[in-house]
């Protein structure tokens, strides 16, 4: 147990590679939780019920013989739909409202979603067999499953489309004007209804995405969803706001240094350590900022 | 309008005295035994509080077919009272107050998992009022002095030390290094102190201690230290997460190991979920339907196995199996207490020695049942993983097959 980075150094590659990977992965869902907190003002703690509603849709496609990765096209199309139900349903009606009566909102959905989801799919936890086999590198020491480096694969992949998109297409624009100024975006003729329903339909689809990657790396259970929500709510804490490369690397850093701890002190040590650094970051910035504030005195 | 009054309070008033006559259920109604359970038919507990109450059901249908409980010369059937906790043990506890209180109940049956049968343990022991449960195996259940709480199961610290025995004995007696990760939960922490027991106990060494977080599902890290250090045996415990996210990891990171040791195989439907990556590994049951216990209500395991399948469909897990032996033994002990005095009916309870399909019963000071031991079976599949089985290949007197040692490597498999 006892210095176990000189013992095999060579699995220090294991753990960063695997960090890097699961942190991929929690920053598409932190992306997305940052994209409707920067829009609508809204911190949507169902974030982690819809991943998991999305890895669903990936297992009972694997259920009825087909391959489950094709998930990562379906579950976000069915997602989208969830996600702006959601929107039509509930959000629409607490959208201006204060953060608070929005956080309750979504705790109350996260808590449907929960129960029905263990209602409709049963309390088993479950897993996707996407049989693509393990990539060896070093001479056999660092295995890396292919199912991940897929998962990381098509997070990049939709993160980019993500950002084209929202750069180039016309609702990106408009999600972008509102999220600056949403009134100033009404004024000038942007359905801010409509913004908000699809921003929610983003979401819904970026979980679905990482959802049907879950599927096929990690487990499913109607009530796993929270870890989710709490990664993704502190990668955004720490990111900030509208900001996917700061997302993907705190993402990312997040879960290297998740590993890392895990490997070098132990599993019990691994969360606690995230938080650790959680707090140190949030210190920093406070004393950062207090000094950027005596500036403009 | 005095009249409209008048009328409103009468016409309450006798509702409320008829249902308050119809509220209190004795313990025992004409011809009938009245026992409560509370059990998880929803939330996430709600596929093995389904198993709990199916064997409940079973056993029940079984006892009262075959000629009830007989109680000073005259012949009860059993009934239960069930109410779902919700897989909340805030309200596991309420209702087993309820039962008590509102519905009269004298004898309780547990519900499913330790943290709920903690929570219910408090209530049914400062009503003086009997539980046989048959789910919770966490230690801390039996070292708190409970006069009432009774177990049919093997307790926790018991699941996975016959593993450890197994690895020393094929180790040729020398001892072995442990590597192991558990769950921060009651029952999985009562797994380890086991390990940590026998490893004492046979001089072996833990080379990695990892206690697996509730939420966590990625074992990577875990499994990079079992890299690391090549241990002889593996020990998983975190319930059907855990068993399933163990085997999933270590197939795909193609970790070997020579033994691989587990809980929950058989909850978390382990080979059809990962058909033929489960292969070999060892998995701690209470139960398995090859066991050679008997009893004239179930005949055997085999028969068992399939009267259970043929009434609800699917296999009996160890839950289901378990929770009917509670049944057995309330039976057994209403009739030597031949009376429904509740500190009888204890007395009888502890008392209790008998063999049943599921095992001999026998409780100990603290309730937990003694003269079972727990049974290792290891995973064993056909060429292209499309079946798997179970074997039971530990303790040496019930084993159907020899033990596969060493697990083969994952470039032979």
């Amino acid at each position: 147990m006892d210095f176990l980075i000189f013992q095999a150094p060579i699995l220090m590659v294991q753990a960063s590679m695997d960090g890097i990977l699961l942190g991929i992965l929690f920053a598409l869902i932190a992306y997305g939780m940052a994209l409707q907190w920067g829009v609508m003002n809204i911190i949507n703690i169902a974030q982690g019920e819809l991943v998991i509603m999305g890895g669903y849709i990936a297992y009972f496609m694997y259920l009825s013989g087909i391959h489950p990765a094709f998930g990562v096209i379906v579950s976000p199309i069915i997602m989208y739909c969830v996600g702006w139900g959601m929107y039509k349903l509930v959000i629409n009606k607490v959208v201006d409202k204060d953060l608070f009566t929005s956080i309750l909102a979504t705790f109350g959905i996260s808590i449907l979603a929960q129960q029905l989801m263990n209602f409709a799919f049963g309390a088993d936890v479950v897993v996707a067999q996407s049989n693509f086999g393990t990539t060896m590198l070093f001479n056999d020491m660092v295995t890396l499953p292919n199912a991940k480096i897929f998962s990381g694969a098509v997070c990049v992949i939709s993160a980019i489309i993500l950002v084209i998109y929202m750069k180039k297409s016309k609702l990106g624009r408009a999600i972008r004007a509102t999220a600056q100024n949403a009134r100033a975006a009404k004024i000038l003729g942007v359905d801010t209804e409509k913004v908000y329903a699809a921003t929610f339909g983003i979401n819904a689809a970026l979980c679905g995405i990482a959802g049907a990657c879950i599927a096929i790396t990690f487990t499913l259970h109607p009530y796993t969803g929270l870890p989710y929500t709490v990664r993704s709510f502190m990668i955004v804490i720490i990111a900030g706001l509208g900001n996917l490369p700061a997302v993907a690397i705190s993402g990312m850093g997040l879960g290297v240094f998740e590993e890392w701890s895990d490997y070098l002190l132990g599993t019990e040590f691994r969360i606690a350590a995230v938080f650790s650094l959680l707090v140190i970051i949030l210190v920093y910035r406070r004393f950062k900022l207090a000094r950027k504030r005596e500036y403009l005195k | 309008m005095k009249i409209r009054n008048i009328i409103i309070t009468l016409v309450s008033s006798i509702a409320l005295l008829i249902s308050a006559s119809t509220i209190s259920f004795a313990k025992v109604v004409g011809d009938k035994i009245i026992l409560g359970a509370a059990v998880s038919l929803t939330g996430k507990y709600s596929s093995n509080g389904v198993h709990t109450q199916n064997g409940y059901n079973l056993a029940v249908e079984r006892i009262n077919s075959m000629g009830g409980v007989k109680v000073g010369g005259k012949t009860y059937k059993f009934e239960i009272i069930y109410y779902d906790d919700e897989s909340n043990s805030g309200r596991a506890a309420q209702l087993a107050e309820r039962l008590i209180q509102q519905d009269g109940v004298q004898f309780m049956l547990g519900p499913y998992s330790s943290g709920l049968t903690k929570a219910m343990a408090p209530v049914t022991e400062k009503y003086e009022i009997p539980m046989v449960e048959a789910n919770g195996a966490s230690r801390s259940l039996f070292t708190k002095g409970y006069k009432y709480l009774f177990a049919v199961l093997a307790p926790a610290n018991l699941y996975l030390d016959v593993a450890i025995d197994l690895a020393v004995e094929k180790n040729g007696g020398k001892p072995v290094k442990i590597a192991m990760a558990f769950e921060q939960d009651a029952f999985s922490q009562d797994v380890r102190l086991g390990i940590v027991e026998a490893a004492k106990r046979t001089g072996s060494k833990i080379i990695i201690d990892d206690k697996l977080p509730k939420e966590l599902n990625d074992m990577a890290a875990t499994l990079s230290k079992v890299k690391a250090t090549n241990p002889d045996v593996l020990v998983v415990s975190g319930h059907t997460k855990g068993a399933l996210t163990a085997i999933r990891q270590i197939s795909e990171m193609k970790v070997d190991v020579k033994m691989l040791a587990m809980t929950h195989c058989d909850a978390a439907k382990l080979s059809k979920q990962h058909g033929k990556a489960s292969e070999y590994a060892l998995c701690a049951s209470q139960w398995h339907k090859s066991l050679s216990y008997k009893d004239k209500f179930f005949g055997g395991g085999m028969k068992y196995d399939a009267d259970f399948t043929k009434a609800f469909g699917y296999a009996p897990p160890y839950q289901a199996a378990e929770s009917s032996a509670a049944l057995l033994v309330y039976k057994d002990a209403f009739e030597r207490a031949q009376s429904f005095d509740t500190k009888k009916v204890r007395d009888a309870l502890a008392a209790t020695d008998m063999q049943t399909f599921y095992g001999n019963i026998k409780f100990a000071e603290g309730g937990q049942n003694v003269s079972k031991p727990m049974v290792l079976f290891q995973v064993s599949c056909n060429d292209d993983g499309s079946k798997c089985e179970n074997k039971v290949v530990a303790p040496t007197k019930w084993a159907s097959a020899e033990l596969v040692h060493p697990i083969p490597s994952w470039s032979k498999r």
